[in-house]
């Protein structure tokens, strides 16, 4: 799957009060109307600028904090294709998988706000168009590729009763 | 063959493996929870994993701790919720029994040895039990509702060793900022960490939860604590099944060793709008305090509200500061009333909060800071916006500091003469 966009960048450890602030988070029960909430306290007016398509690049640790599974919702919910960072918080990195939006583990150091960028996800590589530098992804753990490829893990687990780890 | 962590000990004995550190795993859980507080709830997600049953309905308890019903919103997840226990047959503790992470252990729920996952990231706060419990977002959290499995990778684990003992009116949270601080918000993602040497002994349980709750923001899966004769005495009465104690392999492999000095130990602030940027009490300028949170699953347990008493006793908080007491559980609230500590921190001036989560999280709907406000906390979060204002500064602190600040209205000392 090929993915190309343009970038948006935050800085590190960007936590999931920050992503949907915990006001919201039982505002709504569909993460579409809180998108235009994302990134709120950190950056007001992101979740009018984000358009479809555009990519999330962060810092380390980014998805921190608390559990919540709107975080990456909401992030889906705005069309963002890939969110991509050097590190994941577990929980996000769980959640982000589970429900099928894209993350991509590789160094951010030389994307800029505005860089266009393309991935392919599948190869686990990319492209900063705007600087020409190819971007390796750091490989998934088998069971999450497995949970990608069955279409996230509602689907994994009707298929397979179980988790697929080989 | 090297010894085993404790995380290696419990995840190779659910997995039925011989699990080792990176390994990825099936295991077997004994115990599942989830609260009121986040959306889709796992319930929801439930019939998407193909099944309408809890697997196993004794193995999963749900909690109505997060929002004391401030909007019809929530009032409407409530009845789902509720509905879903009756329904399913599973337990249900209701508004005002407390936080998940405080009333299961309190209620005997968690053993050592355990294997438990909530859908909250402070779900790790069971590890003072040396049970590995971790937190999950609701799709695994269904999951496991429908398979009582999770795919785990067992992590490598970092071993925190805390020497000497703790100077007077320096505690559990002081140590727990300090650790924190060392090793960062994600210094620890991906690992566990287990908590030990003769100031984590010397420990209550009450402290030893306020250590292994923060082990989230350094990032870490799960914070541990091995058995001794305070996991013990402090199980009695309260665990109605046998328990083995669990303690790492003298010979254990750690990923890293971190050594702490408590013996140096002063009081810690963790400043806005990060856990890991704290600094010592005596090196923060001079920093007023408009609001005073003695709550969450952090640090609002029975010795950590009677700690603020001793401090308030026949005293009144300074002019312009609100003081909000939040118990943890209804139990902590009943032991407190028993002995008088409410009391006092009532006559002091304090408001109390019904047992939960309210003063944590802005989604509470509760003790929101005006614009401009700083506000000192016993709670484990100050990022930016937490409290429901992304104007306000949340400052974290033991109990004794915040009851100390809220005596004098800055951020206060308690191990100075006049308060403490």
């Amino acid at each position: 799957m090929n993915i190309a966009g343009r970038a948006h960048c935050f800085g590190d450890d960007i936590n999931t009060d920050y992503i949907i602030a915990s006001k919201y988070k039982t505002a709504s029960l569909d993460p579409r109307d809180l998108t235009r909430h994302l990134m709120e306290d950190i950056d007001p007016g992101f979740g009018q600028r984000v358009r479809p398509g555009d990519i999330l690049v962060a810092g380390k640790n980014f998805g921190c904090g608390s559990s919540r599974e709107g975080a990456p919702l909401v992030i889906k919910a705005a069309g963002i294709g890939v969110v991509v960072a050097p590190s994941f918080a577990r929980i996000f990195f769980r959640n982000a998988i589970n429900i099928g939006l894209p993350v991509f583990i590789c160094d951010t150091a030389g994307i800029s706000t505005g860089d266009d960028l393309e991935f392919d996800l599948e190869a686990g590589t990319g492209r900063n168009r705007a600087t020409g530098a190819v971007i390796q992804a750091a490989p998934l753990p088998r069971v999450m590729i497995n949970i990608v490829r069955d279409g996230g893990l509602a689907a994994h687990i009707r298929k397979h009763k179980t988790f697929q780890i080989a | 063959m090297a010894g085993k962590t404790i995380a290696e000990k419990i995840l190779s004995a659910k997995s039925q493996t011989d699990a080792r550190a990176g390994e990825i795993v099936v295991a077997a859980l004994d115990l599942t929870y989830s609260h009121d507080g986040n959306r889709p709830l796992a319930m929801e997600l439930l019939t998407s994993m193909g099944t309408d049953k809890v697997w196993d309905p004794s193995r999963y308890v749900l909690f109505l701790d997060h929002h004391p019903s401030p909007n019809a919103v929530s009032a409407a997840a409530h009845t789902k919720l509720r509905e879903f226990a009756i329904a399913q047959g599973v337990q249900l503790y209701e508004m005002g029994d407390g936080i998940s992470h405080v009333v299961l252990p309190e209620r005997g729920h968690i053993a050592p040895g355990d294997l438990v996952i909530g859908s909250d990231s402070h779900s790790c706060t069971g590890g003072a039990l040396a049970a590995f419990s971790t937190g999950v977002g609701s799709t695994d959290m269904a999951a496991a509702m429908a398979t009582g499995h999770l795919w785990m990778r067992v992590p490598e684990t970092i071993l925190v060793r805390c020497n000497g003992k703790l100077p007077a009116h320096v505690g559990a949270k002081d140590l727990a900022l300090a650790i924190a601080s060392r090793i960062g918000a994600d210094g620890a993602n991906y690992m566990a960490i287990e908590f030990a040497g003769p100031a984590v002994e010397a420990l209550t349980m009450d402290g030893r939860f306020t250590l292994t709750n923060l082990a989230i923001e350094m990032g870490a899966k799960a914070g541990l604590i091995g058995t001794d004769s305070v996991t013990t005495d402090w199980l009695s009465g309260r665990l109605k099944r046998d328990w083995q104690p669990l303690n790492a392999d003298r010979d254990a492999v750690y990923a890293q060793v971190v050594d702490i000095d408590a013996n140096t130990l002063t009081p810690r602030i963790a400043l806005p709008h990060n856990v890991d940027k704290v600094v010592a009490i005596q090196d923060l300028p001079r920093t007023r305090v408009h609001q005073v949170v003695i709550g969450t699953c952090n640090a609002a347990r029975e010795s950590d509200l009677a700690e603020a008493a001793r401090i308030l006793k026949g005293k009144h908080i300074a002019p312009g500061v609100r003081l909000i007491v939040t118990p943890s559980s209804r139990d902590t609230m009943v032991a407190s009333m028993q002995s008088g500590v409410l009391a006092t921190l009532v006559q002091a001036g304090a408001v109390i909060a019904t047992p939960g989560c309210s003063g944590c999280a802005g989604g509470c709907h509760f003790a929101v800071p005006d614009v401009g406000e700083n506000v000192l906390s016993t709670a484990n979060r100050n990022f930016k916006g937490r409290l429901g204002n992304p104007d306000s500064f949340i400052y974290l602190a033991s109990p004794a500091t915040a009851a100390a600040s809220a005596l004098t209205g800055w951020i206060t000392d308690p191990r100075q003469e006049d308060v403490a």
